[in-house]
């Protein structure tokens, strides 16, 4: 609206203002709006993991005759596992400070360690599951392991891609510094990574925990 | 080298795909030559394919959804002529063609005309009614897009490479699992829909986000337009429903493909899971498509009422009370699977429970006009017709959420004949009211009313012609999906079924005319206000078609219906002749991210059906590599000068204030 109408309008609202409070400010700011969007993807995200959840809940118990998760779960492996990621957590944390305060070296020691850290999961998780196939409990041998391998290998994949990303990241910060739309997809970056260790804390209770007891 | 692709995937034995693929080859490369021998090239991928303008995106998904309505609509009247024939003989459609069909037609109708048509037109309005410059995320809306064309052209690819599946539009295990349906017809399926689905989930985060954080000053929640309201409902729906598409979808990919046991006969899979996860997606799915239209005639019907809308807050609650409930009907949609009489009984209830909130509705919609002084333009006609329509409807489906009654009528054309009536008297009706109503907003000039009214009066008979005898013959026994059937009594209904086709094919011949004749009258058309309606949102309060920025200043809002608001404050005050305070305007620049990355996913998506690897890994480098390179640019804003924007907006500020004083003395 360009014409004076809209000074009446705008009238209108001052005039208003003395009477009634509801205020509303306009449009809010970019790393508003990106954090927000972000969130709501987060969301929609952990709904397709609760499905993984779901089915695995419904098939825990469909060994076909194969083995259970207590005579297949190594704890020991799983804690480590843990501990990694909510360890990588706190350097992501770490990460996020230091780009907070433009600290670049800091970042990049923060970035760097959360990725190591992030691919020793990985790699533990790849070991435990190359261990599984060995010992012909691979994810066709029963609905219960194709359940399993599909919920932990879909938070595994999610890693992964958050290490593309975190390296992604890492390059831009190197090359371009910590611009307002980089520090915009470096909140996003953390969120999603923080968002990985709860669905892991899920996992590990859910499918570890639970699951050897079954 | 290409895994499961070779010469024989091409049904060089079937003339019908063969030849429809043929000739939608040769019109593809004909306007594709015309388009670069006319030099219109460079104008498309500036304007139009690498546009991140929220207006251009909305109208993109129409045309999309447009185009796809012929294709579903052909598949339809065969399905109509091969029933219409098939007595005591196998009709001119084998059982694995017919099979095809049905399926390509439920998941081309829902996936590739409403879907995109309601969020091209949510696109399209939705910034404008709030008020501001863009959507919240530009670029990825236009990711979304993209990725939705994707999915279609997948589909339809299968016409002629390959075959498409015969499972239905929802493919139920074990018949979709890989013993059953060895064939790429559920990869193709699978993968159109993994892909289409982020773009719509995509969308669905854009448009929530841009309802909940983008909206101009003084537009709080309860002084937003009800289109406003709906889009986030359905929206919101979107975020929440489609991650469980994408998981079943993955499911099920990962037992045909690797294996895997999560819905197969054996080693303890487990089909009702399916099921359930299926429609605790597809129900909301319903609501998804009808939201949004509930909105638009929220619109359509206040403005030719010209009242505000009745009870606002009970239409906001009752939006939201949809929102809700919608996901606790599911299971209504396979009572007769066994789950027992408790659980039938909580679900029957709750389906019944959410025809409440529908029922205000009408009610609503009724008080509107009652006392108004109504205008029967084209989008209202198709209003009033979606109010008797979608009210039978409702009603049948009240009925069928009865469980014994759905032991009666589950999976009878009696279930196809409701279905239908919610969904073309409810979404498309709606869909076709918005069309009409936001054209001349898009374009500049309105479309022409006769053929408008023609196409409303051919489509409404040819739909009560086509459809409820499909509610009489599944009273008689006749289950849906019939490839031939040798039952005497139904051949009458199922003929008058294919005469309603007809009808309706002639009020989509008038659609294509009105928008033809309305290209060539457009002068004597158009729209020079901004105002055609006499509208009361603020998509009204800008020049038609908006510019790039949508409006010169931002709208300052102080009450519902700002833009009737602003009209009546000019009433009693006149328009007035100042300059407007003209700032400089900051707009995100134009990006072939979506654009290349669908390519990408396109290129993905194929050799995941066909199982060609080195190109599966090509492609996801590749869609990688785009957002690198996105993500790489240092200018992705740039600015239009304040004395540009007053430029800009000098062409229809007189005009605009013109119908201002006019509507001061009217």
């Amino acid at each position: 609206m360009t014409d004076a109408t809209l000074a009446f309008a705008q009238g209108g609202s001052q005039h208003l203002a003395g009477t009634a409070t509801i205020v509303h400010d306009g449009p809010a700011s970019k790393r508003i709006v990106t954090g927000y969007g972000f969130w709501i993807f987060l969301l929609s995200d952990i709904i397709m993991f609760s499905c993984f959840f779901a089915a695995y809940a419904v098939l825990v118990g469909q060994t076909a005759g194969g083995p259970h998760g207590s005579q297949l779960f190594d704890l020991r492996s799983v804690a480590a596992e843990t501990g990694l990621l909510l360890l990588s957590s706190f350097t992501c944390g770490l990460a996020s400070i230091a780009a907070g305060v433009r600290n670049e070296r800091w970042f990049q020691a923060a970035m760097a360690a959360t990725c190591v850290l992030g691919l020793a999961f990985l790699a533990l998780e790849g070991r435990e599951f190359a261990s599984l196939v060995a010992q012909g409990a691979g994810p066709t041998r029963s609905a219960f392991l194709s359940s399993f391998f599909s919920l932990v290998g879909c938070h595994g994949m999610h890693v992964s891609a958050g290490i593309l990303w975190l390296l992604t990241m890492m390059a831009q910060v190197f090359a371009k510094g910590f611009r307002a739309d980089i520090q915009r997809r470096l909140l996003c970056f953390a969120l999603f990574w923080h968002a990985l260790d709860i669905i892991w804390v899920a996992v590990f209770s859910v499918v570890y925990l639970l699951g050897s007891a079954v | 080298m290409f895994g499961k692709l070779s010469w024989a995937a091409i049904p060089f034995d079937q003339p019908i795909p063969l030849i429809t693929g043929a000739v939608v080859l040769v019109a593809i490369l004909a306007v594709l030559a015309w388009v670069v021998i006319a030099g219109h090239l460079p104008y498309l991928w500036r304007e139009w394919i690498t546009s991140v303008d929220h207006k251009r995106i909305g109208v993109m998904y129409t045309l999309l959804a447009s185009v796809m309505l012929l294709r579903g609509f052909s598949d339809a009247i065969m399905m109509r002529a091969q029933q219409a024939v098939a007595y005591h003989s196998q009709g001119y459609l084998p059982p694995e063609h017919f099979n095809q069909i049905f399926s390509a037609h439920g998941t081309i109708m829902i996936f590739f005309v409403a879907m995109p048509f309601v969020i091209g037109l949510m696109n399209l309005v939705v910034p404008l009614q709030l008020g501001v410059r863009d959507v919240a995320f530009p670029t990825l809306n236009s990711v979304g897009f993209w990725l939705t064309a994707t999915g279609a052209l997948l589909v339809n690819v299968s016409l002629v490479v390959g075959e498409f599946a015969r499972t239905g539009w929802l493919p139920y295990p074990p018949l979709s699992e890989l013993t059953y349906s060895p064939g790429v017809g559920v990869d193709y399926y699978l993968w159109s829909l993994l892909i289409s689905g982020v773009g719509t989930l995509v969308a669905g985060i854009n448009l929530v986000t841009t309802v909940l954080k983008l909206r101009t000053r003084g537009m709080t929640y309860l002084r937003m337009p009800m289109f406003c309201w709906t889009t986030l409902a359905s929206n919101l729906l979107i975020v929440a429903a489609f991650p469980i598409l994408t998981a079943t979808l993955l499911m099920l990919m990962l037992d045909r493909y690797f294996g895997f046991h999560f819905f197969t006969n054996e080693a303890g899979g487990n089909v009702m899971m399916f099921m359930n996860l299926i429609w605790a997606w597809g129900h909301p799915e319903v609501y998804i498509l009808i939201l949004p239209a509930f909105g638009i005639y929220s619109e359509v019907v206040s403005t030719f009422s010209g009242k505000p809308l009745f009870g606002y807050r009970s239409m906001v609650l009752a939006t939201m009370a949809i929102c809700v409930i919608s996901f606790m009907v599911w299971l209504h949609h396979f009572f007769t699977m066994g789950a027992g009489p408790d659980v039938n009984a909580i679900f029957g209830i709750a389906s019944m429970i959410i025809a409440v909130p529908t029922g205000v509705k009408i009610y609503n919609w009724l008080f509107t006009m009652y006392g108004g002084r109504i205008r029967f333009t084209t989008p209202m006609m198709w209003s009033l017709g979606f109010m008797v329509t979608f009210i039978i409807g409702g009603l049948t489906g009240v009925l069928v959420a009865v469980p014994p009654a759905d032991f009666l009528l589950h999976n009878s054309l009696f279930l196809v004949a409701h279905f239908h009536n919610v969904i073309i008297g409810g979404v498309l009706f709606g869909a076709f009211a918005g069309y009409t109503y936001w054209f001349p907003k898009a374009f500049g000039f309105r479309l022409h009313e006769g053929y408008g009214k023609a196409a409303f009066w051919f489509w409404l008979v040819g739909f009560y012609v086509a459809f409820f005898p499909l509610y009489a013959v599944g009273f008689l026994g006749m289950t849906r999906r019939m490839q031939h059937y040798n039952v005497a009594e139904w051949r009458p209904w199922l003929l008058v079924a294919g005469f309603g086709a007809v009808l309706i094919l002639i009020g989509i011949v008038f659609q294509i005319m009105q928008l033809v004749v309305s290209i060539r009258h457009r002068a004597e058309l158009r729209d020079a206000t901004g105002d055609p309606w006499d509208g009361r949102s603020l998509e009204w309060a800008t020049a038609s078609p908006p510019p790039v920025f949508n409006f010169a200043v931002m709208p300052d809002v102080s009450g519902a219906d700002a833009y009737w608001t602003m009209k009546m404050h000019a009433r009693e005050q006149g328009p007035g002749s100042s300059a407007p305070d003209y700032r400089d305007v900051e707009m995100p620049r134009n990006s072939p991210t979506g654009f290349v990355c669908a390519f990408f996913a396109t290129i993905m998506g194929f050799a995941l059906i066909w199982h060609i690897w080195w190109m599966v890994a090509a492609g996801g480098i590749g869609a990688f590599a785009t957002f690198v390179a996105f993500a790489w640019r240092d200018h992705d804003e740039y600015v239009i000068p304040a004395a540009e924007v007053a430029r800009i907006d000098r062409a229809n500020l007189e005009a605009r204030r013109a119908a201002l004083s006019f509507a001061g003395s009217a």
